[in-house]
């Protein structure tokens, strides 16, 4: 073996164990306020949700003005996903997907349109607009009737009806 | 030295050669361009003058300007949410020019200053901490060289007929680069996960929020916070300043943009693993977390657009890849699925990455259905169409890997058939 060899050797052994070295630790500590400020994550028992409440009826008239114009009268359908509509057709040929068809939890709902909508403007509601519009489209799915009033508790709550249509590919 | 195509050994039915051949023939082709450049002190225009200088970035050759990210789909009365595609017929290898990475985006690319962004690690840790891209640089440094596959990759397969497409077009939301980043699993160690930490929740800090959960055992097997790719800083559309990169899985959740990770008992039931990216079953039931890409491969080339002028010997290449790991094999046809030869494999063969087929196949210019099916290291064989549909929803377009097929017409051009 030449000398240029074992040197070269030398240097991988450095390399290899500079690799596995611990983490440098420069994580800074973030406060309580600041994460409160960047967590959107509502869970499916309704950790995460804010406070504030809408009712179904409040809803309809801010769908009016901000969501129906993509997602069509009563939500079935314009020029982007229909919202409403489809039960008992998964298992046909044309299944519908929608939120009262096929969505397993409520709080996605007010998950994602905190989010995600209107789509051109997200982040401009207000929880309690975001809870009245959650309430409007379980109501056009008729999973709510029109005078119900949705909060943090009452919210996941609300069963939808193909809770029970999923199961696990991943199994932890 | 010369070889005729008598001399090549056949493999299987319709003319497919030895998957040594080819190698053979592509030496005798350019021995072939030699002898005709041989005699002649001519210089060609180009050679005439010195050509054009250096520049601070590089592009192609406007000879190939043709080749460009295909098939833009774009939701109704959107500017961002929609896709574009690898042109995966004009590429050849394993690495996907970062200008051609497959896009997939739910609201768009947004335009992030870097010094702004940071990503924060909080819920179910020790420490909540946050990360900017001055501090991540200084970790040390992983590479991964794989695929991201969206997961409605080659849906259109689904359709009752045969969409007559290029190969890009159809399946080109699929693409391999070199991730480099910090593996999550330090930067989660740091913060410190709690015992009943189980999954975590990342958030892109696009105008959509984008959203996944992520079981914690992947998290902290080979995910990585990927800051470049292909050596070079994340581009925009695919995330830049920093992306959860998770190998071999749905590419919807290896959220771009990262901004947060939240640690969690389960997971968020999020729309983009609820609504989306779940798969429906032929009995209305739905499979969640569907996480792994099925093994999968494609001929790239001969495929529709690529003419085949004359009869004689081709080279068949395309791509193989598989979320659970290697390629073992490729496996060609050029009869319709009668008879199959293996392909050979170049020299890449990477776990979970784009691994290159070829074979040689000596056309005799008469109609042909060629094929390709791949085998991965765990056993695992690339289902026939027929199959893949078992217990499927007509409505389901996830996930969809069956073995593929073109036909080669007398005209030597290629369509879309299913067999
Ligand atoms: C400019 C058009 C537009 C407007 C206005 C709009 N949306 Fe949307 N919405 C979209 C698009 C596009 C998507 C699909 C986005 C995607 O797939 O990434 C969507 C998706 C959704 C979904 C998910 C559907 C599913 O099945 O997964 C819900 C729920 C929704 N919107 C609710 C609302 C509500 C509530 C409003 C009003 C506050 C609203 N949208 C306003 C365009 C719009």
């Amino acid at each position: 073996m030449s000398m240029s060899s074992i040197s070269g050797s030398a240097i991988l052994l450095c390399i290899a164990t500079t690799a596995i070295a611990e983490s440098p630790g420069l994580g800074e500590p973030v406060s309580q306020s600041e994460i409160e400020q960047l967590d959107f994550v509502v869970m499916p028992d309704g950790s995460g949700l804010p406070a504030g409440s809408g009712t179904a009826m409040e809803g309809q008239a801010l769908f009016a003005t901000h969501c129906i114009a993509c997602h069509g009268e009563d939500g079935t359908g314009g020029i982007n996903d229909r919202l409403a509509g489809g039960h008992g057709s998964l298992a046909t040929d044309a299944p519908a997907k929608t939120v009262g068809s096929y969505w397993p939890y409520a709080t996605t709902l007010f998950d994602y349109i905190r989010r995600a909508m209107p789509y051109q403007s997200p982040g401009t509601l207000t929880p309690d607009e975001i809870y009245a519009l959650t309430a409007y489209v379980l109501f056009i799915n008729e999973i709510v009737d029109e005078n119900a009033e949705l909060d943090a508790e009452a919210l996941p709550a609300v069963r939808m009806p193909n809770a029970d249509g999923f199961t696990w590919d991943y199994q932890p | 030295m010369k070889t005729s195509p008598d001399d090549f050994v056949p493999a299987a039915g319709n003319g497919l050669l030895d998957r040594r051949v080819f190698l053979r023939a592509g030496a005798a082709g350019s021995l072939g361009l030699l002898a005709a450049s041989a005699g002649a002190q001519e210089r060609p225009a180009w050679a005439k003058l010195p050509g054009e200088g250096m520049g601070p970035a590089g592009a192609p050759s406007k000879h190939e300007a043709h080749i460009r990210r295909g098939h833009l789909s774009l939701q109704t009365g959107t500017t961002g949410s929609g896709a574009s595609r690898t042109p995966l017929e004009f590429l050849d290898g394993i690495i996907t020019p970062s200008r051609l990475h497959f896009e997939r985006h739910h609201s768009g690319i947004p335009d992030i200053d870097p010094r702004l962004h940071k990503l924060v690690i909080h819920g179910l840790v020790r420490r909540p901490l946050e990360f900017d891209v001055d501090a991540l640089v200084r970790y040390p440094a992983v590479s991964r060289i794989q695929f991201l596959e969206c997961s409605g990759n080659s849906g259109v397969l689904t359709a009752a007929e045969p969409v007559q497409a290029s190969c890009g077009s159809i399946h080109g939301l699929v693409s391999a680069s070199e991730w480099g980043g910090v593996p999550l699993s330090v930067l989660l160690d740091e913060a410190g996960v709690e015992p009943r930490g189980k999954w975590l929740v990342a958030d892109g800090a696009d105008a959509a929020m984008m959203s996944r959960s992520v079981p914690l055992e992947k998290a902290m097997d080979d995910a990585i916070v990927a800051l470049y790719q292909n050596g070079e800083p994340l581009r925009p559309a695919n995330g830049y300043p920093m992306r959860l990169f998770l190998p071999g899985w749905e590419g919807n959740i290896s959220v771009k943009w990262l901004r947060t990770i939240k640690v969690t008992d389960g997971p968020a039931m999020t729309r983009d693993e609820t609504s989306k990216y779940s798969d429906l079953r032929e009995d209305g039931s739905a499979r969640l977390f569907t996480f792994p890409m099925g093994v999968k491969s494609v001929i790239t080339s001969p495929s529709p657009g690529l003419t085949m002028r004359q009869r004689g010997v081709y080279q068949i290449a395309g791509i193989a890849w598989s979320g659970a790991g290697r390629i073992a094999r490729v496996q060609i046809s050029v009869d319709g699925g009668n008879s199959w030869a293996d392909a050979a494999l170049d020299e890449h063969v990477l776990p979970k990455c784009l691994t290159r087929f070829r074979a040689a196949w000596n056309w005799d210019g008469g109609p042909s259905v060629i094929m390709s099916r791949a085998l991965d290291e765990t056993g695992a064989i690339q289902p026939d169409r027929g199959s893949w549909f078992d217990g499927q929803s007509r409505g389901n377009f996830y996930h969809y890997n069956a073995v593929h097929a073109w036909q080669v017409g007398a005209d030597g051009e290629s369509t879309h058939v299913y067999v």
